[in-house]
């Protein structure tokens, strides 16, 4: 029993290490508060954010952004990869464009986008969804593509096809695929969403870091990424949460789900 | 060329069992006719002019080398290729259009892992009472209470049992077996041999079975046919009582084939073992 309760705290004793070194040197004076606050006055900053309600705002509009740029960025990628990954010639047709497209990075078309969109919610919009696109439609167009061809066939001789064939057989075959770039894209969407943020905003975790920065206060700031750190870790529990659900089936996950 | 002419001078004998004729559950076995069938892939010739006559409920398995081109005959008549030329009939008509007659079973399974046992028993049945129906053809090969457990963890033999009920449940009238005993252990291989003849007596259908296991072939077949050359080589009518327990008689027409499987010359064995399977390569597996 003592050796389960101490396998279990071990990820946590190196955390807490740092925290307490941090603690303690901040308080030594060995750390100005200007480089780094110390744990307490962060605490502390988060709990007067929170008593505001200051930090609910700037949290829901962050969310709603990122859901929304993941929605569309992310449903557009399905799409089409489901689209390229089933039919030859929509492949032949846009496959190599996309892929011209996808090497260039989200980030260094700031400038264009700020000139397409202004500097409103649909610049936002447009950097998420775009970065969020190709790690998506890369998958999706691998999963269906490397549905084992032998189901297939035995689908079909057992008068499987169309639409049936696609939602019974391809589609749940490439599910797998589809997930690793589903959690993929959601890591993706938090960095783009800090620089999109940061661009120029009324509200949003990094509206709110940025200001907090213009007034040397460090200790919001790190609120700010701790805060991305938190929701980027939460839109990842709920991916493993789906593949849970849509994989277990799966031994692979089965094992994940029983540990 | 004498077994040949002579196999397909004789009119075919079925050694039909007694308790055939009695209430069939199925609807019964097909005629299946296939003349002077022609397949070759990326120029190379597989078939050469291949014939093969069945009558309604009998079982024929087909044996020879690897390559022979037993299994692309199979593939054929289950529609899943077509025939460079010849002709394929079910009942007299083209077999294009008894496909909901036909079923296969695979030698991989070929189970869908997503889908729970009994889902994958149900795969294609229309109507309501598929569910029902699936039930009960689980029960056939006693998996009745695996219903809801995902095939992943089922065993080799359960897997090919899981198939077997999956072709029975649409009631084919005629089954092709295409080695799909061929990963099991020799136990589960004997057990797998009753089931299907219990299923085949019961049921009435024709089951036509591709192996390379000469004594498979003589346990389960009315009829053993080889493929040699690209044709059918040998054919022969195996008169033993059913159910058929291993003895001398049957020890007899495993020698008598088995002699004449290996007259081959060496060297042309050789050459056909170093050419692929015709069968295309599957993609990604699942690691089930």
């Amino acid at each position: 029993m003592v050796n389960r309760a101490f396998q279990r705290s071990l990820p946590w004793l190196f955390p807490i290490a740092v925290l307490a070194l941090w603690q303690l040197s901040s308080q030594a004076g060995w750390l100005s508060t200007r480089v780094l606050p110390e744990p307490w006055a962060v605490l502390k900053a988060f709990w007067a954010l929170t008593v505001s309600g200051e930090i609910w705002q700037h949290v829901a509009t962050s969310t709603w952004r990122a859901a929304l740029g993941f929605a569309i960025g992310g449903g557009l990628g399905l799409l089409l990869g489901l689209l390229t990954g089933t039919f030859r010639p929509a492949e032949m047709l846009l496959d190599s464009s996309l892929q011209m497209i996808r090497n260039i990075p989200a980030l260094a078309l700031i400038p264009l986008v700020i000139l397409w969109f202004g500097i409103d919610e649909s610049a936002k919009l447009f950097l998420v969804a775009l970065g969020v696109f190709f790690p998506i439609y890369l998958n999706t167009f691998h999963g269906i593509r490397s549905v084992d061809k032998g189901l297939i066939e035995m689908a079909r001789s057992y008068r499987l096809s169309g639409w049936q064939l696609y939602t019974q057989v391809i589609l749940p075959g490439a599910v797998a695929s589809i997930l690793v770039g589903v959690r993929f894209s959601l890591g993706l969407t938090w960095v783009l969403l800090i620089v999109a943020e940061t661009i120029s905003a009324q509200a949003g975790i990094g509206y709110m870091t940025m200001n907090a920065r213009e007034f040397l206060q460090t200790d919001v700031v790190l609120v700010g990424i701790l805060l991305y750190a938190l929701l980027g870790k939460l839109a990842d529990l709920l991916a493993k949460g789906l593949e849970r659900w849509w994989l277990r089936w799966h031994p692979g996950y089965q094992e994940v789900a029983a540990a | 060329m004498t077994s040949l002419s002579s196999a397909l001078a004789t009119p075919f004998v079925v050694a039909k069992a007694p308790t055939r004729a009695a209430g069939l559950p199925g609807r019964g076995g097909a005629a299946v006719h296939a003349r002077g069938l022609f397949k070759s892939y990326a120029g190379r010739q597989v078939l050469h002019g291949a014939d093969l006559h069945i009558a309604p409920g009998e079982f024929i398995a087909i044996v020879g080398r690897s390559g022979c081109g037993k299994s692309t005959l199979l593939r054929l008549l289950a529609g899943l290729e077509s025939v460079d030329a010849g002709l394929i009939t079910l009942d007299g008509e083209a077999h294009s259009q008894h496909q909901s007659d036909i079923r296969i079973m695979f030698q991989d399974a070929r189970l869908l892992p997503w889908k729970r046992v009994l889902d994958n028993v149900a795969l294609g049945l229309p109507g309501r009472d598929a569910k029902e129906r699936a039930r009960e053809a689980l029960a056939q090969v006693g998996l009745a209470d695996r219903a809801n457990e995902w095939p992943a963890v089922l065993s080799g033999g359960q897997r090919q049992r899981l198939a077997l009920a999956r072709a029975l449940v649409h009631t084919p009238r005629l089954l092709l077996l295409d080695e799909p005993l061929g990963a099991l252990d020799a136990l589960t291989r004997i057990e797998m041999h009753r089931l299907i003849e219990r299923l085949w007596l019961r049921h009435g259908f024709t089951a036509l079975l591709v192996t390379h296991d000469v004594s498979e072939a003589v346990a389960l077949a009315d009829r053993v046919v080889l493929i040699e050359e690209h044709r059918i080589a040998l054919d022969e009518c195996v008169a033993l009582v059913r159910p058929r327990a291993r003895g001398p008689a049957s020890a007899a027409y495993e020698e008598r084939i088995l002699e004449r499987v290996l007259q081959q010359p060496e060297g042309y064995a050789q050459a056909t073992a170093l050419l692929p399977e015709p069968r295309p390569a599957h993609g990604l597996r699942w690691a089930v």
